[in-house]
């Protein structure tokens, strides 16, 4: 199957020498199309850091992050927040829908910008609410509607367009275990169709939906465990 | 857990053989729940000798139906009433494990309880795979939600092991 994000000795160091801290010491890690991977780990074992490198919003201070294809370090800062807006969907625990827009109106924010014009940028959202089960609230305000409610928007808005790549940060974190599990069912069915999904997660539950489970350390990916829960 | 009051519950729908109870105790526990006709028969003749069913006629096959008595729903109803208390403890082994593992000299601490959350895990992954399945029927993906629940709960107790065992000097150790 195609890869859609690879890491490759991926390191990330915040200042130099001796105070130097290692956030991520060389991971090499890929996902490909149809495929759930989730990173568990301790607080400061680098999962976010593995998450902000993926998705370009952070760039590695030395190996190499591939999306799609595209050498995230190679991209101009212009070429590379396109790549983030079109290819890359994210999923946060604060699930940043803008209060003042209807769900419709955030999940057809992004294709806007991508360029689409306002009515088929509309219809695609529509489209992709009624796929995670959230057509039928597309027009309330995000205060309007449940917390799992607002998690389906952010999901679909994570998936609207051309989107392949969905990286989720503790997307279940407010939520009850049953609509967890719902949002996780959710992001199954999303990989099934064909993206590819990373996911960090400190509950066990919840990564246990994924086909790889990958357990960071101290900023280095566990190799021992890896190799039992690849399965 | 009883499957005698497993087998109560199935009959106050209505009598009953043994190769149906069978089948209808699989589906509502899911295949998480293995039982053995032998298992059926052998239940259901203590019951009968404590007056909780009581055999029914014979039907063309020669099987023999089962029916609850007053006394069997009575029981059944105090089963439900009941809360029930954690006598067994099946984690102890792991349990003791990681103690023995703390005060052995020359064991890996952090070894034993990372290789420990890799099948674990794996563990929770097949049980979540279970759970995806179509055409599971509500019951059964709520007995395989127990089954994640507890092992949930021994993961959570390993990540803890990890991150005491990462501040705290070794202990106990010539």
């Amino acid at each position: 199957m195609s890869v859609v994000v690879e890491l490759a000795e991926a390191a990330r160091a915040y200042g130099e020498g001796e105070g130097a801290v290692h956030a991520l010491k060389g991971v090499s890690l890929s996902v490909a199309a149809g495929e759930l991977v989730a990173v568990m780990g301790p607080s400061g074992s680098g999962k976010s850091t593995l998450l902000n490198l993926a998705g370009g919003l952070d760039r590695p201070t030395s190996g190499r992050v591939t999306v799609e294809g595209a050498d995230l370090g190679a991209l101009a800062p212009k070429a590379l927040a396109a790549l983030r807006r079109r290819r890359v969907g994210y999923v946060f625990q604060e699930v940043n829908l803008i209060p003042s827009l209807s769900l419709l109106e955030n999940v057809a924010l992004p294709r806007e910008l991508d360029g689409v014009r306002a009515g088929r940028a509309r219809e695609e959202a529509r489209a992709a609410l009624a796929e995670v089960g959230a057509g039928h609230v597309a027009e309330r305000l995000p205060e309007e509607v449940s917390g799992g409610q607002r998690q389906r928007a952010a999901i679909a808005r994570a998936l609207v367009g051309e989107r392949r790549l969905v990286l989720a940060d503790e997307p279940t974190g407010a939520l009850d275990t049953h609509t967890g599990d719902q949002i996780l069912g959710l992001l199954r069915a999303r990989c099934d169709a064909g993206a590819a999904v990373l996911l960090v997660t400190h509950e066990p539950r919840y990564a246990a939906w994924a086909d790889r489970v990958v357990f960071l350390r101290d900023g280095a990916v566990d190799t021992a465990a890896a190799a039992v829960s690849a399965r | 857990m009883s499957i005698r009051h497993g087998l109560l519950a199935l009959l106050s729908a209505g009598p009953r053989h043994g190769y149906q109870l069978r089948a209808e105790f699989v589906a509502s526990t899911g295949a998480s729940w293995p039982l053995n006709i032998g298992q059926v028969y052998t239940t259901l003749s203590r019951l009968e000798r404590d007056g909780l069913v009581v055999q029914g006629e014979e039907d063309a096959q020669g099987r023999v139906s089962y029916a609850i008595t007053d006394d069997g729903r009575a029981e059944l109803e105090r089963w439900f009433r009941t809360p029930l208390v954690p006598a067994d403890r099946p984690r102890d082994e792991l349990v003791i494990k990681l103690a023995m593992a703390m005060t052995t000299p020359g064991v890996d601490v952090a070894a034993v309880v990372q290789a420990q959350r890799a099948a674990t895990m794996a563990v929770m992954q097949d049980l979540t795979r279970a759970k995806r399945a179509e055409g599971i029927t509500t019951a059964h993906r709520l007995v395989l939600d127990s089954m994640i629940f507890r092992t949930e709960a021994e993961q959570r107790w390993l990540d803890h092991c990890e991150a005491v065992l990462a501040a705290t000097p070794q202990e106990g150790r010539a």
